[in-house]
């Protein structure tokens, strides 16, 4: 079994009479995302808050690589604290300081680099993170998401093995929210550093997330991936679920996951004879194209499928949700599996005319001269009854999965 | 005996006493144990910058305040001390009487309190909003030690500040005497000089400088240390919690450096 980077055996907090952390036992794994989650005020922040030292614990011990932390003498320690970068949940930028400065501040007091080499890693940075306008500005002079990327450059910039992102996306409208998740995943990918991610965006962070830790009443819940948390049917997890996700996705406008669940239950359960469903599984190719032209562009056109999805199958009856970060379910009552058939067929033709190449449009500002890309929608079909569960729906309308349309460097191609 | 004072009227007196002296002391020796890792802190790599940085802040930029309220206080010590001579018939110690009242404790003294209100008050309040917006934990999960990085500078920079401010007060207090009494009132020019070169001796300037440096250690420690921990106030928290604690280190520092001028000066006499 694969050891884990980082585990709390026993942690024990109390401030006061109160006790946040009651023996909490968890383990976080390399190159991961691993995302707590847990009712405001659960303790979440002073969980983090133990891996880099700001607080220490009553009772227990933290293992680094099976290491125990308060074992560790000022060399290893500092060692330790070296490979972890913290962003705070309020950016904790210097508001006297430039975001060069703000960038440059860890290099600059921590290591014996020159100044020529700090100024490139620093400009490397602000490049990287599309901040080359802002790079003589202020914090103050910043609007939200810029602040977020500068915590995040300044976060990056000593290149950490370790990040612990506390709310990183607090105060933000959905489409900057799903764009700092994003940009989470696409820089843990490109620098490889493992995620440890304090998040309520539901089902967002979830995409994301390669391991989920639900934090409640001071004891870790539930630990495990996104599927097996999904699967899990708990009172305690229902309630938490219910209790931050909303009736609708607030990024794409389609029902949340557990609201497309509840519908898809009340739609078999009508009593009617013909009750049958047809689910249709749409999937695209977000995350290369997240990789190619930065996350904002992948945010931007899968809100635009969703909004397209919507406006198509909604007024037949089809509801519809996000499974997955390139994934979208859609269930259509009543109609047939050959009718679901042509429906979907004349969407993928509608994509192909005119869906598909606006979204040249969306990106217009993010494509180089010359550079090719493909955008490719699949999708699975299937039928279900009473009797089926929807992840076995989903199971079988993934493993029917065929390209229905597709678009390459400006130009339609047919329907496969 | 011991049931008396357990059952008696003053218990809650004394243990309020009690609690409150505990409570001075600890802050007096946390503040002993702050100022001594702020002070070891200076020696450390890159402080030169910081401490050339706090040296502009508090010093270079408190200069005209000092140089002003120096002027103003040399010349009503002309103004009054002439006249208060005057009716002896000893006028013409007038310079040396100046300059030792500002050398030994005007100047000291005053250039303290107003370095306190204009750069000690600042500092508490910078160092307070850092700590309110979790700057200084940010420091610390970047690996810069908060201390070294935020505190030792001021201490070092007033270290260095203090003394060359009260120096300036002294001379411009001087000048300002010399106005009133001099130019203003006719006493000799010749008398009011030499009489502060016969009677201004190293000794006193000495002490006005040993007593500059008590106040920069004093009055640094209180502000950052107010700043510092102001997270930690019981009675309010926050945007407040800073106002407050920078209101107690102006107080404070105000306080002590008139206990202390007292303290030092017993010692110098």
């Amino acid at each position: 079994m694969e050891t884990p980077l980082i585990e709390f055996r026993g942690i024990t907090k109390r401030f006061g009479e109160k006790t946040i952390l009651d023996k909490v036992d968890l383990s976080i794994y390399e190159n991961q995302i691993t995302t707590i989650i847990g009712k405001s005020g659960s303790g979440k922040s002073v969980l983090i808050k133990h891996i880099i030292g700001l607080l220490s614990p009553d009772e227990g011990s933290i293992l680094f690589n099976g290491m125990p932390v308060h074992n560790m003498k000022k060399k290893e320690w500092e060692g330790y604290r070296s490979r972890i970068s913290y962003m705070f949940q309020n950016n904790a930028l210097f508001d006297s300081m430039t975001v060069f400065e703000n960038i440059a501040l860890p290099l600059r007091q921590t290591t014996n680099l020159k100044k020529k080499e700090i100024e490139k890693k620093v400009l490397s940075r602000i490049e990287q993170m599309e901040l080359s306008d802002a790079i003589g500005k202020y914090p103050a002079e910043l609007s939200g998401g810029m602040q977020k990327r500068v915590a995040l450059a300044r976060a990056l910039v000593t290149d950490p093995a370790i990040v612990l992102f506390d709310e990183p996306t607090t105060s933000q409208d959905p489409i900057r929210r799903n764009i700092i998740l994003s940009m989470i995943a696409h820089y843990r990918k490109k620098f490889g550093f493992t995620a440890i991610l304090i998040s309520h965006d539901i089902p967002d962070v979830f995409f994301i997330s390669d391991r989920i830790l639900l934090l409640w009443e001071g004891k870790i819940a539930f630990s495990g991936s996104y599927e097996e948390f999904s699967r899990l049917r708990h009172p305690m997890i229902d309630e938490f679920i219910m209790s931050i996700e909303g009736l609708r996705d607030e990024l794409t406008g389609l029902l949340s996951k557990e609201m497309l669940k509840s519908r898809y239950a009340m739609t078999l359960g009508s009593g009617r004879v013909d009750t049958s469903v047809t689910a249709v599984l749409f999937s695209f190719n977000l995350n290369f194209l997240s990789d190619l032209f930065r996350p904002q562009a992948a945010i931007e056109i899968l809100k635009s499928i969703g909004e397209n999805l919507n406006s198509y199958f909604g007024p037949l009856g089809g509801f519809s949700a996000r499974h997955s970060r390139e994934e979208i379910l859609t269930i259509l009552p009543h109609l047939g599996l050959e009718k679901v058939g042509e429906l979907v067929d004349d969407f993928a033709q509608r994509l192909e005319k005119k869906f598909l190449p606006e979204i040249k449009d969306l990106i217009r500002d993010k494509i180089k001269a010359g550079e090719c890309f493909e955008i490719f929608v699949n999708a699975g079909i299937t039928e279900g009854s009473s009797s089926d569960e929807i992840e076995q729906i989903i199971k079988r309308a993934d493993m029917n999965k065929k390209r229905i349309a597709k678009y390459i460097c400006g130009k339609e191609r047919d329907s496969i | 005996m011991k049931s008396a004072i357990k059952d008696g009227p003053f218990l809650p007196f004394f243990h309020y006493l009690g609690k409150k002296t505990m409570n001075v002391i600890d802050n007096l020796g946390a503040a002993a144990i702050f100022f001594v890792l702020a002070f070891l802190k200076i020696f450390r790599r890159k402080q030169l910058r910081e401490i050339i940085q706090q040296v502009y802040y508090i010093g270079a930029k408190s200069s005209n305040i000092v140089m002003l309220v120096g002027l103003f206080t040399g010349m009503v010590l002309g103004l009054q001390l002439f006249y208060t001579l005057y009716k002896f018939g000893s006028q013409g110690v007038l310079g040396s009487v100046v300059a030792l009242t500002l050398i030994r404790e005007l100047g000291p003294v005053l250039t303290a309190i107003m370095i306190t209100a204009r750069a000690g008050s600042a500092m508490t309040a910078e160092i307070g909003n850092l700590r309110i917006s979790e700057q200084i934990d940010a420091l610390y999960t970047m690996r810069i030690d908060p201390q070294r990085y935020l505190v030792s500078p001021c201490v070092a920079a007033s270290i260095i500040s203090f003394p060359l401010l009260t120096t300036l007060f002294d001379l411009i207090g001087i000048l300002g005497g010399y106005l009133t009494g001099v130019v203003l009132l006719g006493v000799d020019k010749g008398a009011y000089f030499y009489r502060i070169h016969a009677y201004v001796g190293i000794v006193d300037i000495r002490g006005g400088l040993i007593k500059s440096l008590v106040f920069a250690v004093l009055v640094s420690t209180i502000c950052c240390y107010q700043g510092y921990f102001t997270h930690l106030r019981t009675d309010s928290y926050g945007a407040r919690s800073v106002s407050l604690s920078t209101t107690s280190a102006v107080v404070f520092s105000c306080v002590t450096i008139l206990v202390s001028d007292y303290v030092v000066t017993s010692f110098l006499m």
